[in-house]
């Protein structure tokens, strides 16, 4: 509605005396810029306000995690997925564990299913709340920004009276978790259903039908449905585009298949769509918590946790003291002289920003022969220029927040 | 072992096609727990992966990295991801490729995504994606001198002392 549209490439055509008309500016956006959350560096060539090309500059925390990858038994490769996307760190470490159950053929009870679809959905939620929170105060509005963000921060206190960890988590282990929840965090995941919904409608209220927040989102940074799937999009950004793409539903892991939820999509794939999509995740997201809760009132067991594979599962500290046999997979695990099925396998959650995959290729090693990480990020950061050719500067900031670009996952 | 959801009939298929296209002694594929790879000539990669897309409708590439088998005569190689969201079918095409001459042809006129890819893939390995627009180093620094995930690269100062990783490490 307000963005202003001309040919991206009209410059070019209006010589006079073979100098230009305009005059061009070149901007540095970045590397450390408030605006890019994070580091990385846009070289934007402008004509006036208008953007004409961007030149992305990436790779600021570029930390090697699949060559680390290659020299770390698989448990302790869970801490590096942490470090990707530290929005939703619980999420890439349920994909992890996932992941290395694939390949070693693990079955989790479903108790312990239903537990990390749990833990998965709260971190969905917990990475939507910062994505929407910042594309409120990069539009000006400061107030969800100081008030939702504290919900963020209720989550990760469940975090941490399981794991705890707060923003890395390095939660669960290979074959489930390291401890059975307490009721702590029982209550505390009960008391974010019955509050958070709450402050989920005073941020709609807020933001949603605000012609403010609507004149600056509505148009601005648009991307065609075709264009985005060429593009590798995935996640939010891709749903806000139209495609109903979801991993969750496409290829059920961890039990999804169970759950009855819906896949909101957008239309024209600009910042209030994508805004209004994670909106309507996170409620998805709390009502499969609910649904999780309901089936696990419905189990009779409440004390495992975890699978039944003690080659894989490090023991308690308590039980390694004091048994034998807990000892001796303790020592075994810890130096990797368990066996590791040799072949490749690819698996795939539901990241906070779209399909976050696991290459692994053991060749039977201790450690995997190759780790492939497939970055959400990385995938569709690239289009950034294309999306934001010919607006204005702000909408790119804008457009900027609210693809969620986590410099973590970018650079891996 | 857990159940993948294996659909035999739809992998079935797409073998028959690609031996109809392209003769069946050229390709070999296998299964690899649930997904179907095929292992393609580096002369037919880039046909294969466009028959893939335009007639089997594999529309989407998910990813794209490369490989590295030292002492094996094709010792770099490359590993496409595609994946079929109409059906939820996914298969892996591989290539193999020679490390004295690592040249492969570029898939962005395909799929645009691949440009960081392949970028990514040119950084790490050293693969050299002919026809691509911008092939330079994207994580790395532009003059860094080598190809760090091949395997000869190593992770630590091989000159430091201080730690024996006799029992530790690969």
């Amino acid at each position: 509605m307000s963005q202003i549209t001309r040919r991206a490439d009209h410059w070019k055509e209006d010589h006079v005396d073979g100098r230009p008309l305009h005059e061009l500016t070149t901007l540095n956006l970045g590397p450390t810029h408030p605006a890019t959350h994070g580091i990385f560096q846009n070289v934007l060539t402008m004509d006036g306000e208008i953007v004409l090309e961007t030149e992305q500059t990436i790779g600021y925390i570029h930390r090697a995690f699949e060559k680390i990858c290659e020299r770390r038994p698989f448990y302790q490769i869970t801490t590096l997925t942490d470090r990707m996307n530290y929005c939703s760190a619980a999420l890439n470490n349920m994909g992890w564990h996932m992941a290395v159950e694939k390949l070693l053929g693990i079955e989790l009870p479903k108790r312990v299913e239903y537990m990390r679809v749990i833990i998965m959905e709260l971190s969905r939620i917990s990475d939507h709340i910062i994505c929407n929170t910042i594309i409120g105060q990069d539009a000006g509005a400061t107030t969800p920004f100081l008030y939702v963000y504290q919900w963020r921060e209720k989550i990760y206190e469940v975090y941490e009276e399981i794991c705890g960890g707060r923003l890395t988590t390095n939660i669960g282990r290979i074959g489930g978790f390291e401890r059975n929840f307490n009721d702590v965090a029982w209550q505390r995941i009960r008391n974010i259903l019955k509050e958070l919904p709450a402050v989920l409608d005073e941020f709609d209220a807020l933001l949603v039908r605000n012609r403010i927040f609507m004149d600056r989102t509505i148009n601005c940074g648009p991307f065609p449905a075709d264009r985005a799937l060429q593009y590798g999009f995935t996640g939010p950004n891709l749903r806000a585009c139209g495609v109903d793409y979801d991993v969750r539903v496409a290829d059920p892991y961890s039990s999804y298949e169970d759950f009855d939820f819906q896949i909101p999509v957008g239309r024209s794939g600009d910042v209030y769509d994508r805004f209004t999509v994670r909106q309507e995740e996170m409620r998805q997201s709390l009502s499969i918590i609910r649904q999780a809760l309901e089936k696990l009132d419905k189990i009779h067991d409440k004390a495992t946790f975890r699978a039944d594979v003690p080659e894989w599962v490090l023991p308690p500290k308590q039980e390694v003291y004091n048994d034998m046999e807990a000892l001796i997979y303790h020592f075994k695990i810890v130096m990797g002289e368990v066996e590791v099925p040799v072949g490749e396998i690819y698996h795939c959650v539901e990241g906070g920003n779209g399909e976050l995959g696991f290459y692994i290729v053991s060749d039977g090693g201790r450690t995997p022969f190759r780790v492939h990480f497939r970055r959400p990020c990385f995938i569709y950061y690239q289009a950034f220029p294309e999306i934001i050719k010919g607006g204005l500067l702000s909408d790119a900031i804008l457009t900027m927040s609210s693809m969620n670009v986590i410099a973590g996952e970018l650079d891996a | 072992m857990p159940a993948f959801k294996i659909n035999t009939e739809r992998d079935q298929l797409t073998v028959d096609r690609l031996a109809e296209r392209f003769g069946a002694d050229s390709l070999t594929h296998e299964r690899l727990y649930d997904t179907l790879c095929f292992t393609v000539p580096r002369e037919k990669v880039h046909d294969v992966l466009a028959f893939l897309r335009d007639e089997l409708d594999f529309h989407f590439l998910t990813s794209l990295c490369g490989m590295h088998f030292p002492g094996e005569e094709l010792e770099l190689g490359t590993v496409y991801f595609l994946h079929n969201m109409r059906l939820g079918h996914r298969i892996r095409v591989k290539t193999r490729i020679p490390i004295k001459e690592p040249k492969l042809p570029t898939v962005t006129d395909l799929w645009p995504t691949a440009n960081w890819m392949e970028r990514e893939t040119w950084d790490f390995f050293g693969i050299q994606f002919t026809g691509h627009p911008n092939l330079k180093r994207i994580l790395n620094m532009e003059d860094f001198p080598a190809f760090p995930l091949r395997k000869d690269y190593p992770l630590e100062d091989p000159t430091r002392e201080d730690k024996d990783n006799t029992f530790f490490g690969r």
